[in-house]
């Protein structure tokens, strides 16, 4: 661990694969940045890899102060072992007060790693960050400018807010989607700053044999209109009624863990705790419940239209229009209407 | 070659059947509401060590940090097959985090004779991931988390695929390794008849001083100490005794245990309450459904 440094700066893990960010370390950087302004610190990523140097001035762009580089052929591919020690000896150089990773299947990979071994904190799947004072109860200490890290917990029950006012560096990693993507500004200046990583063949404690990656088939994240279908929809051929519905309003379909469970439709398509979280302008939920794991994924849309012919169904707590009603009847009649005035 | 495992397992909170509220009105989790349960992903662990005792020998122990009433699931994982059960608790445990979790649990695991650590992915009271990379850690042994099926276990080498983002890769490595497993790799079995005939009766020193205690209510301290040593020994002569170690028989440092040995801490806790501001009930019928469209087309939210 390191001790409390309050000149410490804010760091965001710039994950990247076969030499292109992910999604989740960008869309970190605006709240980063604001808790960097908001601490009166420097903003810097981390870029490690085996030429990626490229990368580094887009993450000046989206709103780093600094980049650091560390480039090495055995950072080619990611391990946890070979990433974790780089970036536990460069936490112990530079004593930063936060470290961020997305929590992306590395990031929360990564991020443990690093924890255990600088013996620091670590929150996981956070989805949203502030900074605020905390007192200890007991003894009336108060520790000021901490990092507030908001998860939920207990399925998604609970909303807990997590600190660490001793060991440092604060570290959290945070769940994709739940903080918008800023725009980059190619205008921005930015120091790159070249470290090296002391690594040997030894260090690769895991041989990557073959490796497969596919697009998803939905970007649900991008999409304006979300048409979700739940286990109410009933059956994997009635689910083209969501399919009908998300077509007539160039929306993407989508479903809970529930539909998903059933077959109804692939995995890619779910939206909740351990699927996407999704922010549209409108989402429609169709014979969803509205369990709060699902909830955790979607109450950020801007308008939520709920059918369900289940006059308690949670899902209608949330809802800005709420149609009780069998969803067999009431679709047609959206696509109905929407037709006649499209 | 045989392979020894060891398995950790939690007993968590049913957090997708809650009855009721999941907040007391003081702002504690109301644990009556949440039945205890074996985590999921715990029992994918679990069966994937079977499986490699059934293939190839050796032996599997479930292990466990908890409230005494954890026993409970070392009984089931013994009744599924596990050869050893161990119990760490200790009232010193209680507000770990997971830097001091895995601390206690690496303690307990460096008494064991390993090749292969066994974990679920995630435990769903937290959701964290994150005890089985930093057991690994302080182990000092190699993590892959995210398997998805285990594909060759040879000459001291494990091959499995892992999940990776929007894929999989196979990986292969030197034991002993650490593996956190999902809920693809496996079907978890039931308990076996024949282990559960065999194991009804397991009990962990505690449980068993807990039944001798409300029994004999009428008898002196010195009476009861020695009907609780007794039976205690009888259990551990039929091989029926759940281990239980404390963090003194763990030799831990205690102020890496516990809340001293937690950086992380709790500043708040909000049950979650969602409501949509404004809302309004649509009429199931043709008009009613043609207006609201209507409205969402005025405002642009329908483009």
């Amino acid at each position: 661990m390191i001790s409390v440094n309050r000149q410490g700066e804010v760091w965001v893990f710039a994950e990247q694969n076969e030499g292109k960010l992910a999604d989740t370390p960008l869309e970190l950087m605006s709240k980063a940045r604001k808790l960097a302004d908001k601490l009166g610190v420097k903003l810097a990523a981390v870029l490690m890899g085996d030429q990626v140097s490229e990368l580094a001035e887009r993450l000046v762009q989206y709103g780093a102060d600094k980049v650091y580089l560390i480039e090495h052929h055995l950072l080619e591919h990611y391990q946890a072992n070979t990433y974790a020690k780089t970036l536990h000896d460069l936490i112990h150089k530079y004593e930063p007060q936060v470290v961020l990773c997305g929590a992306t299947i590395n990031g929360r990979d990564l991020a443990p790693r690093v924890a255990s071994s600088v013996k620091a904190g670590l929150t996981a799947d956070c989805t949203d960050l502030q900074i605020g004072d905390h007192e200890v109860k007991a003894t009336k200490e108060v520790h000021k400018n901490l990092l507030f890290q908001v998860r939920p917990a207990f399925g998604g029950n609970i909303i807990a807010t997590i600190i660490n006012y001793d060991r440092w560096p604060q570290m959290a990693t945070v769940r994709e989607g739940v903080m918008p993507m800023p725009e980059p500004d190619v205008s921005r200046k930015g120091q790159i700053v070249e470290e090296k990583a002391t690594l040997t063949k030894e260090d690769l404690l895991v041989e990557i044999l073959d490796q497969h990656t596919r697009p998803k088939k939905v970007d649900l994240k991008a999409a304006r209109v979300i048409v979700a279908g739940g286990a109410g929809v009933g059956s994997k051929d009635n689910f083209r009624v969501i399919w009908d519905l998300a077509n007539a309003l160039g929306a993407a379909p989508a479903a809970t863990r529930a539909a998903v469970d059933l077959g109804f439709i692939d995995k890619d398509h779910q939206v909740g705790q351990t699927g996407t979280t999704v922010r549209p302008s409108l989402y429609i939920a169709a014979g969803v419940s509205g369990a709060i794991q699902h909830q955790a994924g979607m109450s950020d849309s801007q308008k939520i239209i709920a059918i369900n012919n289940d006059p308690d169904a949670p899902i209608f707590q949330i809802a800005h229009y709420k149609i009780c009603g069998d969803l067999n009847d009431i679709v047609p009649k959206m696509i109905k209407a929407i037709k006649e005035r499209i | 070659m045989p392979y020894n495992c060891v398995c950790l397992i939690k007993q968590v909170p049913d957090t997708k059947k809650i009855s009721g509220q999941a907040m007391n009105d003081d702002g504690t989790v109301n644990r009556a509401a949440l039945p205890a349960i074996f985590n999921p992903e715990d029992l994918n662990a679990l069966e994937t060590a079977l499986q490699i005792k059934e293939r190839y020998g050796g032996t599997v122990t479930a292990i466990t940090m908890g409230l005494p009433s954890a026993a409970d699931i070392l009984r089931e994982s013994l009744y599924r097959g596990a050869d050893d059960a161990i119990l760490v608790t200790d009232r010193k445990c209680a507000a770990s985090d997971t830097l001091a979790t895995s601390y206690i649990i690496s303690c307990a695991v460096k008494k064991l004779d390993y090749d292969i650590v066994l974990c679920g992915r995630q435990a769903i009271d937290g959701d964290t991931a994150q005890v089985g990379p930093q057991l690994a850690e302080k182990l000092g042994i190699t993590p892959i988390t995210y398997m998805e099926e285990l594909q060759e276990l040879a000459n001291g080498r494990i091959t499995v695929r892992r999940a990776i983002e929007n894929g999989w890769q196979k990986v292969r490595t030197k034991l002993p390794v650490l593996l956190t497993v999902t809920d693809e790799a496996n079907e978890p079995r039931v308990p076996a008849a024949k282990f559960i005939m065999k194991y009804k009766n397991a009990m962990a020193p505690i449980e068993v001083e807990k039944a001798i205690r409300n029994d004999n209510t009428a008898l002196d301290e010195q009476a009861v100490k020695q009907l609780i040593e007794d039976e205690i020994r009888v259990l551990e002569e039929k091989n029926l005794l759940i281990k239980q170690w404390d963090l003194g028989f763990l030799e831990a440092d205690i102020n890496w245990c516990g809340r001293s040995g937690s950086p992380t801490k709790v500043h708040r806790i909000q049950s979650v309450i969602l409501t949509a501001k404004g809302s309004k009930e649509v009429e199931p019928t043709e008009s009613g459904v043609s207006d609201m469209v209507h409205e969402l087309i005025k405002e642009k939210t329908i483009a």
